[in-house]
């Protein structure tokens, strides 16, 4: 019995090493963004081995998941496709209805744990876009957009009346990328933005903006005016950030997190601690190497055999982006403070599985690439 | 025909992803590169600046919750304080294992389940950083055995607070309500700047409709802190603004005097200065202790409460309704002569049944054989149901509630509580939207007389009198008159001009019903005989008696025993005085009382001898025998047995031959 399954083991471990269904430099760049991410997270938690052990440990989960995902062909992946988004946008309106949160209903009780179906949603809204792109004329023209648009459009407005801007930002982009791959002409993307633009002042005063983010984005402008609130928040984070100078203060050495000034530094604002011990060099090497890890997801996008996969793996990439930029940039005082985290790097062991689950779908897309004979 | 261009081109849709993948990557990059240029500005150009920033960061905000503000009666009886007290706080990111140190805490200070309860339930709902209350109203020798203890307890600190306390206990828990620990849908809604360090929020009563005004805006001190975050010394004090105090216009020996007249008996009351709609008294019986709940209520406490058959909790005032009874007759009167349909002169005949012309169906009057000839003063005297239920047939559903919706019925009052009830005025409208169906005549008849649909709140039936007796202009009812910024500060008085105009166009219609109120109570003949005898001012009033379950036989009810009758009815009264220039209106229902004028009227008698005592120009021959009144139950002054005296007898008419 125990023969056997050693048997089997190894045989799936060679047919792992021989024909990886793995893309080698993705994999390298995540595992090694995941070990830059507990390293720091060790830090900024004060030496806290059983926080990072916790993290280490949905990292394993997540790497696991990874591997599972990756075997499933993407063709399999397309045709669940309707039917995970439509059952996540139900759970979304679940949520809406009985949810319990800390101040924002995002969570929904399993009893054994406790979930949060907006993670869901960032995996399953660019699945969506691309499953209705696919069969499509690309480019696509008014009426496909319109669609697409109102995909978009249902799962962002619930998650952002939770209330929960980042993750309906990051949803909203995962979708709209797609659209952006599949070849929307510039100059509708042009029109969209710009009307876009416009509806910003209609948008402030919608009624499910919350008056807090309201007054974070305010508080932006003059951070000094709130010293109790979110201007508290960004100045600590920009004086953390700013006092790393060129070379940083050391590993394990952030006066800022270490004498409580910063708040939240384990989860959203783990970069400025980041950034206070590695310095501008720390910075231009994390941002290099997310964005070869973004590049590499293009790059496997290219390749790939079908249009629904070509989108799906262009879009889950270029989220990446939106984290990388919305997080660096709230923890620098440049963007408004919305709970966006730094992707591997921010504690919180949602937000890493839906990560990696989405990196799983990239490597069923490598392995089932186009055959350059 | 042509061909379908939806032919997918496969090669030149992977040729225009490829351009557009590496557009996107462009753009990203540059992204990036913008990203990197904020770390430079802030890294290399603001170095310096935020390197020295970051030496002297040694100071902290601590925000210092502003003291909630006072409520007080109309003299500056003080109804609200608040308490200095001592509570334990655990700031959870200074603590390495919780479930440890809480088990050790608990040797030093013993926790309650409770307690501990409601700190996990408040964990979960904190951020890291900020402290959370443990318990609450420690105890010296608790806060002693900590202080010896605290080097083992990093992040767990004794803290100062000011604590709610309610010295009347029960007495104006059902006006004032309560505060309590603020809960996951509070974050929620309040505004989290505001609410920093506070711990406690209004609930109910006026503690919640005038949070904002109770609250008061938080301010803070900077404070030193050591490496372990613990303070080390205050810097700059930025105070809180307390919130400001609040004057009710209840006077609280009124409102003493009208709990003590129910002795203990389930109902309400609330009384109105018809003047200003400022609100003198508003009881409902029984209540409970608001002091158990500002710390959070045990569960033993909370089940006691809500499981008392008497429903201590229900605030039979604002949201109990109860079929109004004859109470209604005199706005019904009124409307009769503004509507011009009557003259006070105008009689009618009372035989003991009313018969809508046409229909066999008897409706009946309260005394066999009827009260002969009646007009509007003596119909109302006697509580003659002959004589509104013709008046009701004539003036029509619609222009019936039309003109009872003017004084306030089937709505709520807009008295500054949340939860008030809207009651029921019968309408056309009403009857269709809740049961689809038509009106028909007959339920007319009986609205007439305050039976059939309606239901009305002791409050609506206070501000209606209010109304009536301020010869008609409506005042939305007033809790709060006046506010304060501080004890040495000058009251503002909170303005509340009249709802509307005034409802009465000739005072010649206004002095028939109130002469006709004169007699229910001065009148030998009148159903509420003898309950203005030593009053200096003259009273007017109106009796009413509702039944609780339907009538099923058309037979008269021959068992008089009082205990019998209290079972079945509802007992109302409703009084003004003086009656000549209207100061106090009162409404007051016993949930179990034989008659309106018996058993309810001692109550609303009472009511007026307390208000008295409080008027500074109360003629000084006033007699006020203490216990020389009628007392609710044995009323050896009050009016005779019903069946003599035609007191208002309960008339469901309405099923006593209901159609098959």
């Amino acid at each position: 019995m125990i023969e056997l399954l050693q048997v089997r083991m190894r045989r799936l471990l060679r047919r792992v090493l021989t024909r990886p269904r793995i893309d080698l430099p993705l994999a390298a760049g995540l595992l090694l963004l995941s070990m830059v991410g507990l390293a720091t997270l060790y830090s900024a938690a004060d030496g806290s081995v059983a926080l990072v052990g916790g993290q280490a440990v949905r990292f394993v989960l997540g790497f696991a998941l990874l591997l599972l995902i990756s075997r499933i062909p993407p063709s399999t992946l397309r045709n669940w496709t309707p039917w995970l988004y439509a059952g996540s946008t139900l759970l979304l309106v679940v949520v809406a209805v009985l949810g319990e949160g800390r101040g924002a209903d995002r969570w929904l009780n399993l009893g054994v744990m406790r979930f949060q179906p907006s993670e869901l949603v960032k995996l399953t809204m660019p699945m969506m876009a691309a499953w209705y792109l696919h069969p499509r004329q690309l480019p696509p023209g008014w009426k496909d957009i319109a669609v697409v648009g109102v995909l978009i459009a249902i799962p962002a407005v619930l998650i952002a009346r939770q209330p929960d801007l980042g993750t309906a930002l990051l949803v909203a982009a995962a979708g709209a990328f797609a659209l952006f791959l599949s070849g929307m002409a510039w100059w509708r993307i042009g029109l969209l933005l710009g009307g876009a633009g416009a509806m910003v002042p209609v948008v402030w005063h919608l009624p499910f903006i919350h008056q807090y983010q309201r007054e974070r984005v305010l508080t932006l402008l003059n951070p000094e005016s709130d010293p109790l609130g979110n201007g508290w928040h960004i100045i600590q984070s920009q004086i953390a950030v700013g006092s790393g100078g060129v070379f940083g203060k050391g590993w394990m050495h952030s006066s800022q997190s270490r004498l409580d000034f910063l708040p939240e530094h384990t989860t959203d604002f783990i970069f400025a601690v980041f950034s206070e011990e590695f310095g501008l060099v720390g910075v231009c090497l994390m941002v290099a190497l997310y964005a070869f890890i973004i590049g590499r997801c293009l790059w496997i996008a290219m390749e790939a055999r079908d249009t629904y996969s070509r989108l799906l793996a262009g879009a889950i990439g270029m989220s990446l982006f939106v984290y990388v930029f919305v997080n660096g940039g709230m923890v620098s005082g440049m963007l408004p403070v919305v709970g966006v985290p730094m992707p591997m790097v921010s504690y919180g062991g949602t937000s890493a599985v839906t990560l990696l689950t989405g990196f799983g779908m990239l490597m069923s897309i490598h392995a089932h690439r186009k055959r350059h004979d | 025909m042509k061909l379908r261009r939806a032919i997918k081109d496969a090669r030149s849709e992977g040729e225009l992803f490829r351009r557009r993948a590496v557009a996107g990557f462009v753009l990203i990059l540059l992204g990036l590169a913008g990203l990197i240029g904020r770390y430079v500005f802030l890294q290399v150009e603001r170095y310096d600046e935020f390197a020295t920033r970051s030496e002297n960061n040694r100071v902290k905000p601590l925000p210092i919750p502003p003291a909630r503000g006072l409520i007080y009666d109309r003299n500056g009886v003080l109804l609200a304080n608040n308490v200095p007290a001592f509570r334990l706080e655990v700031v959870p990111e200074q603590v390495k294992d919780m479930n440890a140190m809480l088990a050790q805490l608990g040797r030093v200070i013993p926790l309650g389940q409770d307690d501990l309860d409601a700190f996990h339930k408040q964990l979960k709902q904190s951020r890291r950083f900020e402290s959370v209350p443990l318990k609450l109203r420690l105890t010296e020798d608790e806060i002693d055995r900590f202080a010896v203890n605290r080097w083992r307890f990093p992040g767990v600190d004794v803290v100062p607070y000011l604590n709610r306390r309610y010295p009347f206990g029960g007495l104006f828990a059902h006006v004032i309500g309560y505060v309590s620990r603020i809960d996951a849908d509070d974050l929620a809604r309040l505004d989290p700047s505001r609410y920093k360090g506070t711990t406690h929020v209004g609930r109910i009563g006026i503690e919640r409709s005038y949070e904002d005004v109770l609250h008061g805006t938080p301010g803070y001190e900077l404070v030193e802190v050591n490496a372990d975050g613990r303070t080390q010394r205050v810097l700059q004090t930025h105070p809180a603004t307390p919130g400001r105090n609040v004057y009710l216009s209840i006077d609280v020996r009124i409102q003493k005097a009208a709990e003590a007249a129910f002795d203990g008996k389930p109902g309400a009351a609330v009384a109105i200065d018809p003047r200003n709609g400022q609100v003198l008294a508003m009881v409902s019986v029984p209540t409970y202790d608001p002091n158990l709940f500002v710390d959070g209520i045990s569960h033993a406490d909370y089940d006691a409460l809500t499981s008392a058959p008497d429903k201590p909790l229900l605030n039979r005032a604002l949201r109990g309704v109860y079929p109004p009874g004859s109470t209604v007759k005199p706005y019904v009167a009124l409307g009769g002569l503004e509507l011009g349909l009557r003259t006070p002169q105008d009689t009618v005949l009372s035989t003991g049944t009313f018969y809508i012309p046409g229909q066999s169906r008897g409706y009946r009057d309260d005394r066999r054989g009827g009260f002969g000839t009646v007009n509007l003063r003596t119909a109302i005297m006697w509580s003659v149901n002959t004589y509104f239920y013709k008046l009701a047939l004539d003036m029509g559903i619609d222009r019936f509630s039309a003109w009872m919706g003017k004084f306030g019925f089937g709505k709520p009052t807009g008295i500054d509580l949340d939860g008030e009830a809207s009651g029921i005025l019968p309408s056309r409208e009403w009857k269709a939207r809740r049961f689809k169906q038509a009106w028909y005549p007959g339920e007319t008849v009986i609205a007439g007389i305050g039976q059939g649909y309606w239901a009305v709140t002791p409050l609506q039936l206070a501000h209606a009198l209010a109304t009536l007796a301020g010869r008609g202009t409506p005042y939305a009812p007033r809790l709060v008159m006046a506010t304060q910024t501080g004890v040495d500060q000058p009251k503002i008085p909170l303005a509340n001009p009249p709802s509307g105009p005034s409802l009465v166009t000739s005072q010649g219609n206004w002095q028939a019903v109130e002469q006709g109120m004169q007699m229910v109570v001065n009148d030998p003949r009148g159903t509420a005989y003898g309950l203005g005898k030593g009053f200096p001012y003259t009273i007017a009033g109106k009796s009413g008696t509702a039944e609780r379950y339907s009538r099923r036989t058309d037979a008269y009810n021959e068992n008089k025993s009082l205990a019998y009758l209290a079972s079945r009815h509802r007992a109302w009264f409703e009084m003004f005085a003086p009656a000549e220039d209207p100061r106090i209106a009162v409404a007051v229902v016993l949930e179990e009382g034989a008659w309106g004028a018996s058993s309810a009227g001692p109550i609303a008698r009472k009511i007026l001898d307390a208000w008295l005592a409080t008027q500074p120009d109360a003629p000084p021959d006033t007699p006020l025998p203490p216990g020389g009144l009628p007392s609710v139950g044995a009323p050896p002054t009050a009016p005779a047995p019903p069946a003599s005296s035609g007191e208002d007898q309960p008339a469901e008419a309405s099923t006593q031959d209901t159609p098959p």
